[in-house]
């Protein structure tokens, strides 16, 4: 079968936060959910500086979708409940200004994570950067760095 | 002369068009997508990685599956951008429709589509927008819809104005409406551009260029469809949006709360 050609991506730009974010948007789970989790991060550039222009969005089948976007310091946090055994990660999209295609990245989160899966498929040196690191009172600490030394592995799903 | 002046770091149009040729020319095969080390996008320069993605072949990711947005975050009048004040906003008034498809060619239906855009006079309605133009009291510039069954879309809206940008001297934007699309999987997201044909300034835009492939680049810019302009009242344009990725593998997009 002939597929059609797809639409190229676009930047997301500078402008898009009157548009793109929504009250509650880092709420994939309403305050007081048990067990829930906060997942929080910085995203940083080549340079290792902030990206303050850098919109995140979060799936997680069976409990929602999540959209935020990232502070004047490239802050952001979510409140989820823990992703399932069979799917320890927190599917991540990131777009930006200066990103002219969005990346795709998870953040493996708990136990379960260490085990087999994509994170055996990537080199050892780079694993870390798809695992939040507890940070006690389940909250877990998971940074995006769009390039440069501990880079984060992003994901195609394209092939 | 107000503006800046090449020279002082700042690249003039003509270094970043003779970059530009130079992108195109190292091209050695088509590619749908921008890419993302794009240099004369300065932006893209410290924003993009140096390493390939990793591809994920597992047929259970979540990333197959998606969400249904919309039922409860759409209301009527959301897909009209001129009735959103008091006023009526200045500037062409317009309608932009078009179905959005997977590669197939199967309608996404149900799927949350969202537009925002800059004024008539090219101002965004965003606090950190300081173009000198004004602002329009009577327009946002953001809306929202949800697809039809067969995948359909409709916007009415007023036709953007180009913006300067601060990417070297005297750059430009294209008019252009932003888009962003779900699919049936989360791998299927897309954020893109919609430009208007004929416009001048398309070969001076890096962003739009970005894209090397000239089909690929056609395929951002919406056709006039005089049957959809409508008699002393708004003119039509069409734009057809296929979504690349893998299709959803499990059974439908699931509801979100």
């Amino acid at each position: 079968m002939t597929l059609l050609p797809p639409t190229p991506s676009q930047t997301v730009g500078p402008f898009f936060g009157h548009a793109l974010p929504y009250e509650g948007g880092g709420d994939l789970v309403p305050a007081g959910h048990p067990g829930a989790i906060s997942v929080h991060g910085y995203v940083r550039d080549g340079n290792g500086d902030a990206v303050p222009d850098a919109l995140l969005e979060f799936w997680q089948p069976g409990t929602g979708l999540g959209r935020v976007a990232t502070g004047a310091d490239g802050h952001w946090s979510v409140r989820t409940a823990p992703p399932p055994a069979a799917r320890p990660y927190l599917p991540v999209c990131v777009f930006a200004r200066g990103l002219m295609h969005h990346l795709f990245t998870r953040a493996y989160i708990g136990p379960a994570a260490a085990a087999g899966g994509l994170l055996a498929a990537v080199p050892e040196e780079r694993r870390s950067t798809l695992i939040a690191r507890p940070e006690g009172d389940g909250t877990y600490r998971f940074d995006i760095r769009l390039q440069g030394e501990k880079e984060t592995v992003f994901l195609d799903f394209h092939g | 002369m107000t503006g800046p002046v090449a020279g002082w770091g700042i690249p003039s149009q003509e270094r970043i068009t003779a970059e530009i040729a130079a992108a195109h020319g190292s091209a050695v095969k088509p590619e749908h997508h921008p890419r993302r080390d794009f240099a004369p996008y300065r932006s893209s320069v410290l924003r993009h990685p140096h390493r390939a993605p990793v591809p994920v072949g597992d047929p259970d990711a979540a990333e197959r599956t998606a969400p249904v947005l919309g039922t409860r975050d759409v209301r009527a009048g959301d897909a009209d951008l001129t009735r959103q004040h008091p006023g009526e906003p200045l500037g062409e008034r317009i309608t932009v429709t078009g179905r959005v498809l997977d590669r197939a060619g199967r309608p996404v239906r149900g799927q949350l589509v969202e537009v925002w855009q800059a004024n008539a006079a090219g101002r965004y309605a965003h606090e950190r927008d300081r173009h000198p133009a004004p602002l329009d009291p009577n327009f946002t510039g953001v809306g929202r819809c949800r697809t039809d069954d067969e995948g359909r879309y409709a916007f009415t809206t007023i036709r953007p104005g180009a913006y300067p940008w601060r990417n070297h001297v005297n750059a430009w934007r294209p008019a252009h409406i932003h888009f962003s699309v779900f699919g049936t999987a989360f791998a299927q997201r897309l954020v893109t551009q919609m430009y208007f044909p004929g416009d001048p300034l398309f070969p001076y835009d890096p962003i739009l260029q970005a894209v090397t492939d000239p089909a690929a680049r056609a395929r951002l810019v919406a056709a006039y469809d005089h049957a959809l302009s409508r008699p002393e009242w708004s003119l039509g344009y069409r734009w057809d949006i296929v979504l690349d990725g893998p299709a959803a593998t499990l059974p439908g997009p699931e509801e979100t709360s």
